[in-house]
């Protein structure tokens, strides 16, 4: 550690930054949660307090009137779920080959995943679109599911050949002398190994479908089939006037389940994504 | 070893390689087919609606029109608008938040105090959906009931401002929301290049006597280049094509300031059903990605051959 050297000058300068940014960091979330929690007379006072001097539930309770917050809340769910898991299983076979084996396969898939990060969605939204209408699957969730599937597949992908890669291949190796055979193999030694980061990988697959906005406002059109992020924006009225407190409200509670599940998996997921990005 | 044993022996390593394609082949399918289906396919189609009037809504069939759509668009100044507006904004985003994330990373890697609840906080825009954080800093910009201006009166600066329908400031504040959104991202990778980068290096490099800034120069920045070159060109790519963010901030608004290529390319596709030209902007975004793209795959090549 060299941190001995550090002079005390250097050393204050490091805690005032650390101090910055832990304002900027903090003080949007914390003036939303304020928000939340104000009374209208609170709102509309001149000069606004950072904590609330009588403070509220009355937006929750207008937030669930004014919107179909718990159906969209419900849609979020099925979508985000069934997208996570389904995404993660089909993943899963494939990062396993793209991690193990150097074939024109495993290169092309990377080359992929890197490129579909870059283009702009407006050219898939475009055709996914047209299909989905002569499938008749606007406005239905498993269109939408179909779609996040795919879109989760990239990085469910980046992630979990960090995952395999970190499970040494002697082991597997060692189960193959001792007569296993190649399924066996990945069944009884793989996958115990592999299961913690699946895990994580279905929950981060979960978070960005529960988040996700653009694909939700194309192709799903009335309130009842709307996700959260879509009911969300219509707290803000067509003159981008809002109601503030139960947009607040709203906004809080919609990032409730992502903040959960992302504080219990922070560590593997920047821990996957880094061995990803260091190894490939 | 005769001829025909070798021969015989070679054949069966082909076969059992083979062997192992066929699993690989199995595994692979079922994530490939989607993509195929649901992904490239699109993208292919999307390219070749560039090329045709396809509207949404008409009842006679689409056309192949060249490349008249291109023509259209080399013409339309709001394109063009929109375009110098998208660079502005994924230039004003990216270089700023890498350089702050390259401060806290350096700042998160040495041993102090409290820095865990930094790493906790990051959470928060890491984990947000994009249209909540939008929906936050509306929030915070709000002119009468923000905290912004309540700050900047109490500090004596000035009375207030609507930032994000001001026509000066509704980039800049929009653009400062985008720096905070992706912060926490590229710190962490930062971070991780960082603590890639080998303890003793940097030791044998102070004890030759080496300042800060040339122990950076020479042992942090050459071991951080490659993780630093990756995300700053993925965050670039992202950042233009970027929408979710802007449309609850802003909507494009006021009179166009903020309206990202990505927000006019929609409107023109599910507003005005314009797909074929829609598409076409598409084309032109992916066109001036793949030249980034092509920058950091080169960069990343010749970063390779170093080692």
């Amino acid at each position: 550690m060299s941190t001995t050297r550090t002079s005390k000058p250097a050393r204050a300068g490091q805690y005032l930054a650390l101090l910055g940014y832990l304002v900027f960091l903090a003080f949007p979330f914390l003036w939303l949660i304020s928000t939340a929690f104000k009374p209208p007379r609170e709102l509309a006072s001149l000069h606004p307090t950072w904590i609330p001097k009588d403070p509220t539930l009355a937006n929750f309770r207008q937030a669930f009137d004014e919107q179909p917050l718990l159906r969209a809340a419900g849609n979020s769910l099925i979508a985000a779920v069934c997208a996570a898991l389904i995404a993660v299983a089909i993943a899963t076979p494939m990062a396993y080959v793209m991690a193990r084996h150097r074939t024109f396969l495993a290169r092309a898939a990377t080359g992929w995943v890197v490129v579909s990060q870059a283009f702009p969605f407006v050219l898939v939204i475009i055709p996914l679109f047209l299909v989905l209408k002569n499938l008749g699957q606007i406005n239905s969730l498993p269109g939408l599911i179909m779609v996040y599937v795919v879109w989760a597949l990239p990085f469910a992908l980046w992630m979990l050949v960090g995952y395999v890669r970190a499970v040494p291949t002697e082991l597997e190796e060692a189960a193959a002398v001792d007569g296993a055979g190649k399924l066996r193999t990945l069944v009884s030694i793989t996958a115990p190994l592999l299961a913690p980061g699946i895990v994580a990988t279905i929950l981060f697959a979960f978070i960005t479908a529960w988040n996700e906005f653009f694909f939700a406002l194309v192709l799903l059109k009335t309130p009842e089939k709307q996700t959260l992020p879509v009911v969300l924006t219509h707290f803000i009225g067509a003159e981008g006037a809002a109601d503030l407190g139960p947009l607040a409200a709203a906004a809080f509670l919609a990032t409730l389940p992502s903040l959960v599940i992302f504080a219990i998996i922070q560590k593997r997921i920047t821990g996957g994504m880094l061995t990803g990005a260091v190894k490939s | 070893m005769t001829l025909a044993t070798a021969q015989k022996r070679s054949a069966n390593g082909a076969s059992a390689r083979r062997g192992a394609d066929h699993g690989a082949w199995f595994l692979v399918l079922p994530a490939l087919i989607p993509i195929l289906i649901l992904s490239v396919g699109p993208l292919l189609y999307g390219i070749t609606l560039a090329f045709t009037d396809s509207q949404s809504g008409r009842t006679e069939p689409t056309e192949w029109i060249g490349l008249l759509n291109f023509q259209d668009l080399w013409h339309d100044t709001l394109f063009w608008d929109s375009f110098r507006i998208g660079l502005l904004w994924a230039v004003g985003v990216t270089v700023p938040q890498f350089l702050l994330a390259l401060g806290l990373a350096l700042l998160l890697n040495q041993n102090l105090r409290f820095r865990w609840l930094a790493r906790s906080l990051a959470i928060i825009p890491w984990a947000m959906p994009e249209v909540v954080v939008g929906i936050m800093w509306r929030l915070v910009y709000n002119p009468d009931a923000g905290v912004l201006n309540e700050t900047l009166s109490n500090l004596g600066l000035g009375d207030g401002r609507d930032w994000l329908t001001g026509l000066g400031t509704a980039l800049p504040a929009v653009i400062v929301v985008g720096i905070w959104a992706g912060m926490p991202q590229t710190t962490v990778a930062l971070l991780a290049g960082l603590q890639n980068t080998p303890r003793e290096l940097h030791e044998a490099a102070e004890v030759d006597g080496a300042g800060a800034w040339r122990r950076f120069r020479t042992v942090t920045w050459p071991a951080l280049k490659p993780v630093a070159l990756a995300i700053t060109a993925l965050n670039f790519i992202w950042n233009f094509n970027s929408f979710a963010l802007v449309y609850v901030l802003t909507n494009g608004g006021p009179g166009g300031r903020t309206r990202l290529p990505m927000l006019f390319a929609y409107e023109e596709a599910f507003r005005y059903g314009q797909f074929g030209y829609a598409a076409a902007m598409g084309c032109v975004m992916v066109a001036v990605i793949s030249v980034i793209l092509a920058f950091y795959l080169v960069g990343r090549l010749k970063g390779g051959d170093e080692k």
